[in-house]
């Protein structure tokens, strides 16, 4: 049943694909077969993950940005829409923005060094019995290192300069739920400890291995559990192993004419065990919901046996849902290895748009009034102005459609826009979803509202280009590591009276700390609404700077970013929307939940595995 | 022991540290167009994130808040009014107290300030290197300017220096008694003034419409706020302990995020000479003080025709309520509350805002200028009826170098001898002191040998004034002072008995002067060091010794703060004269006053300063706090009584005796 390239497909499933993943790889036609029996749909990230992906930074090794010859910026490969393409004004932007220059140039490790890993801690017994039941393994150096790690900046950067001191000392791959049975027994058996890896996006240290950890680590690669089980048609729902990739999950449905609808922005490379693991949130949740909404099953192995419910009832009332124990439990309690998750028909209509604010505080007010009246589209997020700048930036050389959004802007309203100062004015992003009558209403009535805010439509084209630079964006940091510049984003939740007042003292916060930290040149410092709730919103911020001139960076990096966390605390904020709490953001975690909290936890903790064989000291 | 808020006061730092410099703005209006000066082009650099708006749209955000419809909505409740009616009531408080800042009225000001200032002083130093770091402050967040308040001059003042160097004119909360004098009170309001009654306790409504204008003003960077920490004119000059209730209101926003940052800017504005001199004696010693109002202020015509002497106005370093919280305050507490809602401080909150006031207070102090007057005043006090004008001078000099070792900011005339210095320095305070013959005199001896109340009320206003003089600079010699007194007192020469003292002296002492809370150690450690590097005292971690090089300066301090233990032990006495006794304040102070003036009459006393309501009061708070009172309110009145079971120790420790005969028969 693989759909080879250019398969016929139905006119809605194409449509769909084209919109949803235009930007993603195309079907590798020869995937790495495996030679399984059991994968009849071979996943779009092969075992050997370096064949395909980065070693030491984001995503495929053909898509990058470099500056060629004529020192223009260029983004390479043939994957995204950008990929080509020459854009001429970033080179500007990175000059203007951080004091960066071409002539200042770092240059990773060429590759990697197979004798600055850490020597492997083989536990014998283990491998034997690994052995004998057939189940896939490795402890080559490269696969190791792949797997030590998730996409923080001081993990990028260790990669890039440094060796990691510990690293998992070999990976298993299971091929169902059933060898992940054996792999925990086996683990408890001989006292190993186990490390859950799915997509490797991970954002919060939760990959990383405890340094003092003497036992064996086993990195227990999903990626191979990636199938469909089944498809349940009358109650929609499909059930699922739980390393399958969103890219992967969202196209194997589509042609079947389905779709979750859960899109995190890092969808191509993070999974669905992942996604559970983490309390993951897709860019559409107002539509689809959270992975909580998503969730109907789970099939979780412990190491006090497996977890699941006897029923796929839609709600129920028996005591504390179990399964909010295994959601955000991030790997430190067993392996997610089937979920059944409810799907959707494919929308028969997307439509883009885009709304441009005089300034932030309308944006914000406007898009809380959406919130109140419940009629937010699939997704609604609103930049600052230092992100409406960027977005200039990227502007590709060909005239197309991605002319900038200033461009954009001009061209069609340049009258209307008068009144906004280009230094204050912010733009939301739109994406509408559904039957094309509905889709053309609730458009109507979001641009109503708008309208009541100062907010005037600013195209399609504006929208599209937003949820386009949401995927480009990580692979910028790569090339911003090249020139001196280091930087990471980082998300939080917070109540609708409190948006504003944490976006402008976080943003602050991070500018003065920079210059309290001898950072020369002022940073980026900058946030959007993510996402809009009954109750509040997301808030993401993106924060880079130059760090020539200092000699530490990461470590000043960290410590600027422990205080952004500490403000958005301290401004209301939670400690994590979606990305999670991993080893990054524990210390904190006492305070968010209380000590009761977290003995609740512990108890949980010290019951399902008492021997911490799922030892990657997340969250407590 | 490090600082919890950093180093407040370190007199020795304060000593080593390079003083600003002073510029003399009147100078230069002295030179050119009064007129040319207040028509000037007036462009006053702005928060950076202001979105500038008028008067009238400021009262409407107000009436507007969350906050003060949330108040409205309950008054309504529990009264039984309509919304509407509270409503409106808010909205006549609001233009009562509202300010209505108008570039006219502020030329207009200027122009009249300058001649008056003219004419009343010689005079107006400012130190410009804080104007610039103020100009910077005022750019980056709120600005809350915090002036010490010893004058109605000093918001005048405060305004017309801001205006003179192009600064943002501050809004100011003022006490509602200016609002009567008719042209004065609008001239303020039109040029920045917003006023608040005196009493508004138990005025829901008026506090509610008060405190959340001041913090729409801030969140919005409408202006620089300006108030008072001592939450009065001190009529000692001596620094009051701080209020709080403002402070809370200002730091509130930064408290729940509405603000990055809000720098609180400590002032000192030092008077050679206060205006009010005269009125704060007569009111220290209970005759009423006259209402302000414009005739008052305009009968203060004869006043022009006097010398004032000069003033300096010293703007200290803006503090960043931000540092000052960094670690010491978790402000997610309030995360679980909408933020209209007013939340009883915490401790910490609570702890943290007095701490800020001390500092406040503490900064105030140590760059507040001395003048030669302070020091004659104390060298007069020491010696009265007189001394003779050379052993003044000499005295003088001696006291000029003390008082530079412990870090007292003194300006002193250059180019000018000894004897001419303090020639003037009598000539300005020639009301005070009479120089007759090559003799000082502070109030004049010839009594026939016979004291009559109206005499010894006389004498009390001359001490009392004069006392306002050397109380320029009693916090400065507080540490040292205590710790010499505290010498004396204790069992033995070991440290640790006279650290006991000295912590006991603190105690009673600590609504007389200045002390950061919390810091006895430090106060202690800073006294010894300022007593030993002055060659007072020897010691070791063990033992206190006075050393005889240093009698005169133990002397000087003994001397210069026995009025002070002497209106303490006077208190305690009379207090214990009828133990059964309920007072309320006001009865007590005045049968104080009698019991003092009695026992002046009678030879066995000769403290004046004990006759100031000042002391009084403070010996009173004291002996609440320290146990020896206990407080009754009764249907709103507040009455004292005598604590029994502390009086002998306490009694003791002040080296005084419990008279036996009152003591009652059920305890013996
Ligand atoms: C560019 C970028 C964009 C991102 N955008 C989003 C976004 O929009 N929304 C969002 O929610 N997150 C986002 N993230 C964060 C990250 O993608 C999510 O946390 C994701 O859920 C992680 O999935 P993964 O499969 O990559 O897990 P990994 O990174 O491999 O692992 C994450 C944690 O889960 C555990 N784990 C993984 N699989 C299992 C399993 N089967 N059973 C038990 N434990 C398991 C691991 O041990 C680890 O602790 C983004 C990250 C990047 C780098």
């Amino acid at each position: 049943m693989a759909t080879a390239e250019g398969n016929p497909m139905s006119d809605s499933s194409q449509r769909r694909l084209r919109v949803l993943l235009g930007h993603l790889k195309p079907r590798a036609a020869q995937a790495t077969s495996t030679s399984e029996h059991k994968a009849p749909a071979s996943p779009s990230i092969p075992r050997k993950r370096q064949e395909l992906l980065k070693w030491n930074g984001w995503g495929y090794n053909d898509s990058k940005f470099t500056f060629n010859k004529k020192g223009q910026a260029e983004f390479t490969g043939k994957r995204y829409k950008l990929s080509g393409m020459v854009l001429p004004s970033l080179r500007e932007w990175m000059e203007k923005t951080f004091g960066a220059s071409l002539d200042q140039k770092t240059t990773s490790r060429a590759s990697l060094n197979a004798s600055d890993a850490p020597p492997a801690i083989l536990n014998e017994g283990f491998i034997q019995d690994i052995k004998a039941m057939g189940i896939p393994f490795s402890h080559d150096v490269e696969d190791r290192v792949f797997r030590a790690h998730g996409h923080c900046l001081h993990e990028m950067f260790t990669l890039r300069e440094g060796m990691f001191k510990r690293i998992p000392d070999i990976i298993v791959w299971p091929q169902c739920h059933e060898d992940v049975v054996r792999i925990v027994d086996l683990a408890c058996k001989h006292n190993v400890c186990i490390i859950p890896f799915g997509g490797g996006t991970s954002v919060s240290n939760a990959l990383e291995c405890p340094e003092d950890e003497k036992r064996t680590i086993v990195s227990l690669d999903t990626s191979q559990m990636n199938r469909i089980l089944w498809i349940d048609e009358k109650n929609l729902t499909a059930h699922v192993e739980s390393g399958i990739t969103g890219q992967d999950l969202e196209r194997q449905l589509g042609e079947s004419g389905y779709c979750t609808g859960h899109e995190p922005d890092s969808m191509e490379f993070s999974t669905l065990g992942g996604w559970v693991a983490t309390r993951a949130s897709g860019m559409k949740k107002n539509i689809y919901g959270n992975i909580e909404d998503l969730v109907v099953h789970l099939k979780v192995v412990t190491p006090k046996g497996v977890v699941e419910k006897s029923c796929q009832g839609p709600r129920m009332s028996t005591g504390p849902d179990i399964y909010h124990f295994i959601m955000g439990s991030e790997g430190t309690l067993g392996v997610v290895t089937e979920v059944t998750i409810k799907i959707r028909p494919l929308p028969e209509y997307q439509k883009y748009g885009s709304v441009v604010f005089p300034n932030f505080e309308q944006g914000v007010a406007c898009l809380r009034e959406v919130a109140k009246q419940r009629c937010a589209p699939a997704s609604i997020r609103l930049m600052d102005n230092a992100q409406f700048q960027f977005g200039h930036a990227l502007k590709p050389q060909v005239a197309s459609i991605f002319t900038s959004f200033l461009d954009g802007l001009k061209k069609f309203y340049i009258t209307k826009f008068k009144g906004f100062d280009p230094n204050r004015l912010c733009v939301a992003t739109l994406l509408f979803e559904g039957d094309r009558e509905k889709v053309l209403q609730h458009e109507k009535q979001v641009y109503d509202i708008a309208a009541k805010f100062g907010g005037l439509a600013a195209g399609e084209d504006n929208g599209q280009r937003g949820y386009m630079l949401t995927f480009v964006i990580a692979y910028l940091r790569d090339l911003g590591m090249d020139y001196y510049v280091i930087g990471e984003s980082f998300e939080t939740s917070v109540p609708w009276d409190r948006v504003l007042d944490l976006c402008r003292n976080v943003k602050e916060r991070i500018v003065r700390e920079c210059k309290e930290r001898g950072v020369q040149f002022p940073p980026l410092s900058t946030c959007r609404v993510t996402q809009t709730y009954d109750a509040g919103a997301c808030v993401y911020f993106y924060f880079a700077f130059n760090y020539r001139g200092i000699s530490d960076p990461v470590h000043v990096y960290e410590e600027i970013e422990f205080a952004a966390r500490e403000e958005i605390l301290a401004n209301g904020g939670s400690l994590s929307h979606h990305h999670g709490v991993g080893k990054l953001r524990k210390q904190w975690l006492k305070d968010s939940i209380s000590d009761v909290g977290i003995g609740m936890l512990r108890s949980v903790k010290n019951f399902v595995d008492p021997n911490n064989i799922f030892g990657n000291r997340n969250l407590l | 022991m490090t600082a919890a808020m950093g180093s407040p006061y370190a007199q020795r730092e304060i000593k080593n540290k390079k003083r600003d410099v002073f510029e003399d703005i009147l100078e230069e209006r002295r030179q050119s167009s009064d007129l040319r000066y207040a028509m000037k082009c007036y462009s006053p650099v702005i928060y950076r994130n202001l979105v500038p708006c008028k008067p009238s749209v400021l009262k409407t955000m107000v009436l507007h808040s969350d906050q003060l419809q949330y108040v409205i909505k309950q008054i309504s409740l529990e009264s039984g009014e309509t919304c509407d009616v509270i409503q409106d009531q808010a909205a006549e408080i609001l233009d009562e107290m509202g300010q209505n800042l108008n570039l006219a009225a502020i030329r207009m000001f200027a122009l009249t300030l300058s001649k008056i200032f003219k004419t009343l002083f010689q005079k107006v130093c400012v130190n410009e290197e804080g104007i610039q770091r103020l100009a910077q402050a005022i750019h980056e967040h709120p600005v809350v300017l915090l002036p010490s308040h010893r004058s109605y001059i000093d918001f005048l003042m405060m305004s017309y220096v801001l205006y003179t160097y192009d600064l943002a004119l501050p809004v100011i909360a003022a006490g509602m008694d200016f609002m009567s004098m008719k042209i004065v009170g609008e001239l303020l309001r039109m040029s920045g003034a917003f006023f608040m009654r005196r009493t508004f306790r138990g005025n829901k409504l008026y506090w509610a419409v008060f405190a959340e204008y001041v913090k729409t003003m801030l969140r919005n960077g409408y202006a620089p706020v300006e108030f008072f920490v001592e939450g009065q004119r001190s009529r000692t000059c001596k620094t009051i302990n701080p209020k709080f209730g403002l402070l809370s209101v200002i730091m509130e926003p930064f408290f729940k995020g509405e603000v990055f940052d809000t720098y609180l800017v400590p002032i000192s504005i030092s008077y050679e000479r206060v205006l009010e001199e005269s009125l704060y004696a007569y009111e220290l010693l209970g005759v009423p003080k006259p209402k302000e109002s414009t005739s008052g202020l305009l009968k203060a015509r004869k006043i022009l025709s006097e010398n004032f002497g000069s003033i300096h106005v010293f703007f200290g370093k803006p503090m960043s309520l931000r540092s000052l919280a960094s670690g010491k305050l978790n402000r997610s507490q309030y995360n679980l509350i909408p933020r209209y809602l007013s939340q009883k401080p915490s401790e910490d909150i609570q702890r943290f805002i007095s701490d800020v006031a001390y500092k406040v207070e503490l900064h105030q102090i140590a760059n507040m200028v001395l003048s030669p007057g302070a020091l004659i005043a104390a060298i007069l006090l020491q010696n009265f009826p007189s001394l003779s004008y050379n052993v003044l001078v000499d005295k003088t000099m001696w006291l000029k170098e003390l008082t530079e070792a412990f870090g007292g900011y003194l300006e002193w005339p250059d180019n000018m001898s000894a004897s001419k210095v303090v020639r003037s320095s009598l000539d300005l305070h020639s009301n005070i002191t009479k120089l007759i013959d090559g003799e000082v005199f502070l109030f004049d001896n010839n009594t026939n040998g016979v004291l009559t109340e109206e005499l010894v009320f006389s004498r009390g206003v001359s001490v009392l004034m004069c006392a306002a003089y050397r109380n320029q600079m009693v916090n400065i010699y507080a540490r040292p002072a205590l710790v010499v007194l505290a010498m004396k007192m204790a069992q033995s020469s070991k440290s640790e008995d006279v650290y006991k003292m000295f912590d006991f002296l603190r105690n009673l002492f600590s609504k007389e002067f200045i002390f950061f809370p919390g810091f006895e150690k430090k106060d202690f450690e800073e006294g010894c060091f300022l007593l030993s590097k002055c060659d007072v005292i020897q010691g070791n971690p063990h033992e206190m010794v006075l050393m005889e090089k240093g009698s005169s300066t133990t002397v000087f301090l003994l001397k210069m703060f026995h009025p002070f233990f002497e209106g303490y032990q006077l208190a305690f006495r009379h207090l214990v004269e009828d133990m059964t006794r309920k007072w309320t304040e006001k009865q007590y102070i005045s049968t104080v006053r009698s019991f003092v003036t009695q026992c002046i009459i009678d030879g066995t006393t000769t403290c004046y300063e004990a006759l100031s309501s000042d002391i009084q009061k403070n010996a009173l708070a004291s002996f609440v706090h320290l146990g020896l009172l206990k407080v009754n309110k009764l249907e709103g009145q507040i009455t004292f009584t005598v604590n029994e079971t502390n009086i002998e120790d306490f009694a003791g420790k002040l080296g005084l005796q419990v008279p036996t005969k009152k003591l009652p028969v059920a305890r013996l």
